[in-house]
């Protein structure tokens, strides 16, 4: 049976992870490897790596980074952040990633979703989603969240799903951050017009608000990041958890 | 032991090097006929689109050598459904190593197929250790149907063929690179044949 999968997300800049820094249970909690490798270790389904760092000298960290991460876990994982051109992935997937994830670049470029999809594969082309509740209407938010757009939430996805997308990763800004629970009302709602895996990004505070994901929210995964980086949920734990209530997890 | 792995410029083949890195076996890359012919193990990897992948193979002439092999072979995702008779992705023509046809999964659940699946039904020393259901890594959107060469079996919508073998060929749908322990102990399995 598939499982649902839980995915540690670590926030890169300039080759370092940059929440985390007080994870005390590692020698270097900064380095990404080693918490890639912890992550792999105890239980995570996958991992997402997110490049913030904006400068060139970055991008080139990040993909050496890429390689070291590929020789060190034995799980997929998906690289994202300034990623624009079938030159961009092509390099990140040679240096051993599994998917990469687009998000600005795709809303200004629509078609990049199809080159990447028809170079690579479907599955391999994950396109995230910030979106805020703007009174009636989720709409899609650029930069980091910063910019705001006119694009609804749920045409985007289908969109994006049309345009050859194999995932959807939606973060809900009005959630991140607040360790309130995801979105799950727009999560199931979105679960019903796309029919690709939807991972579940924004909000996660407790074990519960992972089952409210998974059952309200119809997410096939659910990621965060804060939460495991200072070890106040563990991924055993967690899953044994989603476990005896039911969800199908990889243990 | 020489292992090659079938570089045709289709697939992440890194972390297939890096799995087996991790098995203390460093792999030589080739998409050298001879290089291949001479191996002692034959991986051959995939990801992407069938009907460019086979155009790939086909320009190298590796379609015509791959069904020649006596060695074993392991076919790894889109490598096992270009082992097979035919594909439905871009109506491609496999290699026919295996009597099998590939289908589009039809959208009753979501497509692609993405995460940890288990495996049942083992029957191969390509499983040796490995128990019952056991959670592998998916990532597909075709899958081979069931026949007397299935040697795994996979839930998804419907029962399909996990992995294949016949003679020394091996195919597996999952990534026993980006499988965890249990890709890992397959690897080895493999290597040890």
């Amino acid at each position: 049976m598939l499982t649902k999968r839980i995915i540690p997300c670590l926030d890169i800049k300039d080759g370092r992870t940059v929440k985390g820094v007080n994870f005390v249970s590692l020698r270097d909690a900064g380095d990404p490897v080693e918490l890639a490798t912890k992550y792999a270790a105890t239980g995570a389904d996958e991992l997402v790596f997110l490049d913030i760092s904006a400068t060139e000298q970055g991008r080139k960290t990040m993909a050496d980074l890429v390689l070291q991460v590929a020789a060190a876990v034995d799980i997929p994982f998906t690289v994202g952040g300034g990623i624009s051109s079938i030159a961009d992935v092509e390099k990140l997937l040679k240096n051993g990633a599994d998917k990469v994830s687009i998000n600005s670049s795709a809303v200004r470029r629509p078609t990049l979703i199809k080159e990447l999809s028809e170079a690579f594969g479907a599955q391999c082309v994950v396109v995230a989603i910030d979106a805020k509740k703007i009174i009636d209407q989720w709409l899609v938010h650029l930069v980091g969240g910063k910019q705001a757009t006119d694009l609804d939430l749920f045409d985007w996805a289908k969109q994006a799903e049309q345009l050859g997308a194999g995932e959807i990763l939606f973060t809900s800004m009005d959630h991140d951050g607040t360790k309130s629970g995801f979105a799950n009302e727009a999560l199931a709602k979105m679960s019903e017009s796309v029919n690709i895996p939807i991972i579940a990004s924004g909000g996660a505070g407790n074990m519960e608000d992972f089952y409210n994901s998974f059952t309200f929210g119809k997410a096939d995964a659910a990621l965060a990041a804060s939460i495991f980086h200072y070890g106040e949920i563990g991924i055993p734990a967690l899953k044994t958890f989603l476990k005896d209530k039911n969800i199908p997890v990889r243990l | 032991m020489k292992v090659v792995i079938v570089d045709y410029g289709a697939g992440n083949i890194q972390s297939v090097l890096f799995a087996l890195e991790r098995q203390g076996v460093k792999a030589l890359l080739s998409q050298d006929i001879k290089v291949i012919e001479k191996a002692d193990k034959v991986i051959f990897p995939g990801v992407g689109h069938a009907a460019a992948a086979m155009e790939k193979l086909q320009t190298s002439g590796i379609d015509q050598l791959l069904p020649q092999l006596t060695q074993p072979v392991l076919g790894i995702c889109l490598g096992m459904q270009l082992m097979c008779n035919r594909s439905e992705e871009g109506n491609t023509k496999g290699l026919g190593i295996f009597d099998v046809e590939v289908k589009a999964f039809e959208a009753r659940l979501k497509v692609p197929h993405i995460g940890w699946n288990t495996i049942a039904q083992l029957k191969s020393p390509l499983f040796n250790g490995i128990e019952e259901n056991a959670y592998i890594y998916m990532v597909h959107s075709y899958y081979a149907a069931l026949s007397s060469e299935t040697i795994a079996v996979c839930q998804y919508d419907i029962p399909y063929s996990a992995a294949l073998a016949k003679d020394n060929f091996f195919g597996t749908q999952f990534h026993p690179e980006k499988s965890s322990a249990v890709g890992n102990k397959i690897l080895e399995n493999f290597l040890a044949l």
